[in-house]
């Protein structure tokens, strides 16, 4: 009855596509007899669209940002409601996972942070852990139910002297991925810095060495092959963001 | 001599069809967008007839048109509620004169002689889709906001309940709509009436 979870065909469309299928839409649709005038002034009108829709997301972080809380918890669930399998989900497929070399890694922080020396697994690996069995929605509509364990992300940010008065948090990540959040999601109790997916190593499908786990924002925001953090006050957006996902994107 | 002329529409009434009509219209096509990313059923809605391109210019649209369905569900409810025009318009209603009025109107006998009042099959119809229109926000709250608004998302299955009582709302919505827009081209006097606010006592 369901279509393999995962499959993200729908993401792969660029902008570009999209807005020629829109506006083939908008004629099929207001086509009276006005064709030849429209072609001409479609991508004026589109751009005119395209930006109070912009501008609709816009507003939209802004209320999120106001309907979050920050003890608000996002729902646990007992080990018996793991999804297994759980859905591999990225901008590319399954085969194209990358190999990260742990021996190799380190972590890299930047911008307002006091103590940026990059930081290696062994490093990480002894901070304090918890586990969390928690609920992933994707963008696409399917959720799945994981268990991660890691750092508190906000334990961490404390303990490199993160300025958490600051607006944004970044991430870059080995596979050129790339997304940002807001402060008070990165300060959640339930937002941990990972290193393992149901009592395991984290696997290189699911992010090795590291994903962000935010039980509070859409699947999309969890970022995973972690290269680097940074603090700022300037938008920094992101992979999907930049192409028009909204970018609080909050559960 | 000019023919008799009937007040049927409150100038409130007329706008707040038109902009919910605009953004029901938004809010089911480019639903369906999103519906087609992760389809529940073993069917998808043919892309021609979605809006938004793609899902992140499905999300836009819906995420945008979503501001005005509400805000102007919020003037036609409460207008609806407080001038009393609800139940003037809607009340009273029994299920017995529904079916009666329904099975004559399938054999084509449905009376018309005054527009102004309308008959049960239609109080019945025009009250479900209120509801509908109301199951499809606190539906969508759950949807938009799982976790923020977890506790309530417990009255209707949680997140995934939330899903496909979303998806069955707006399938009501659309066989109303149906029925709705047939309804006015057989009776095809009653279309201008929704602009003007006045229609002919009888054809």
């Amino acid at each position: 009855m369901k279509k393999i979870m995962g499959s993200s065909f729908e993401k792969y469309r660029t902008p570009e596509v999209a807005r020629m299928e829109r506006r083939l839409f908008l004629k099929q649709g207001l086509s009276l007899g006005a064709l030849t005038m429209l072609t001409g002034c479609a991508i004026t009108e589109e751009e005119g669209v395209q930006k109070v829709l912009s501008r609709m997301s816009g507003w939209n972080d802004d209320v999120q940002a106001k309907l979050f809380s920050a003890n608000r918890l996002a729902p646990e669930f007992p080990e018996s409601r793991i999804t297994n399998p759980f859905p591999f989900n990225a901008y590319y497929s399954e085969e194209e996972v990358i190999d990260v070399d742990g021996g190799k890694y380190k972590l890299e922080l930047g911008g307002m942070i006091k103590e940026r020396k990059p930081w290696t697994l062994p490093e990480l690996y002894a901070l304090p852990q918890v586990s969390q069995i928690t609920r992933h929605i994707c963008v696409e509509g399917w959720s799945a139910i994981g268990k991660w364990t890691g750092v508190r992300f906000s334990d961490f940010l404390q303990r490199v002297g993160a300025d958490t008065t600051a607006k944004y948090v970044g991430f870059q990540c080995l596979d050129d991925y790339s997304t940002s959040i807001d402060m008070a999601t990165a300060l959640h109790p339930q937002t941990l810095l990972t290193f393992k997916f149901a009592d395991q190593l984290l696997p290189p499908k699911y992010g090795f060495p590291m994903k962000l786990r935010m039980p509070t924002k859409l699947g999309f925001k969890n970022p995973k092959h972690i290269a680097s953090i940074f603090v700022t006050n300037e938008y920094p957006g992101g992979y999907w963001e930049d192409k028009g996902y909204n970018w609080f994107s909050g559960s | 001599m000019a023919p008799e002329m009937t007040k049927v529409h409150p100038l409130i009434v007329r706008i707040a069809h038109w902009l919910n009509a605009l953004a029901v219209l938004i809010m089911i096509s480019s639903g369906w967008r999103i519906y087609n990313s992760d389809p529940l059923f073993d069917f998808s809605f043919p892309d021609q007839v979605t809006l938004g391109g793609w899902l992140a210019g499905a999300l836009q649209w819906h995420f945008a048109a979503m501001w005005l369905f509400v805000l102007n569900g919020i003037v036609y409810v409460s207008y609806g509620i407080l001038s009393g025009h609800f139940r003037r318009k809607l009340l009273p209603i029994s299920p017995l004169a529904i079916l009666r009025d329904v099975a004559s109107a399938l054999r084509g006998k449905l009376a018309h002689d005054d527009l102004s009042v309308y008959n049960a099959a239609q109080r019945a119809a025009y009250l479900a889709l209120i509801l509908l229109l109301i199951v499809l926000v606190l539906t969508g709250l759950v949807l938009w906001k799982p976790v923020q608004f977890y506790w309530y998302g417990q009255f209707m299955g949680d997140y995934e309940g939330a899903r496909f009582l979303h998806f069955f709302a707006m399938a009501g919505v659309g066989f109303i709509v149906v029925v709705h827009v047939a309804m006015v081209a057989l009776v095809p006097r009653t279309f201008p009436s929704m602009f003007t606010g006045r229609i002919r006592r009888s054809a």
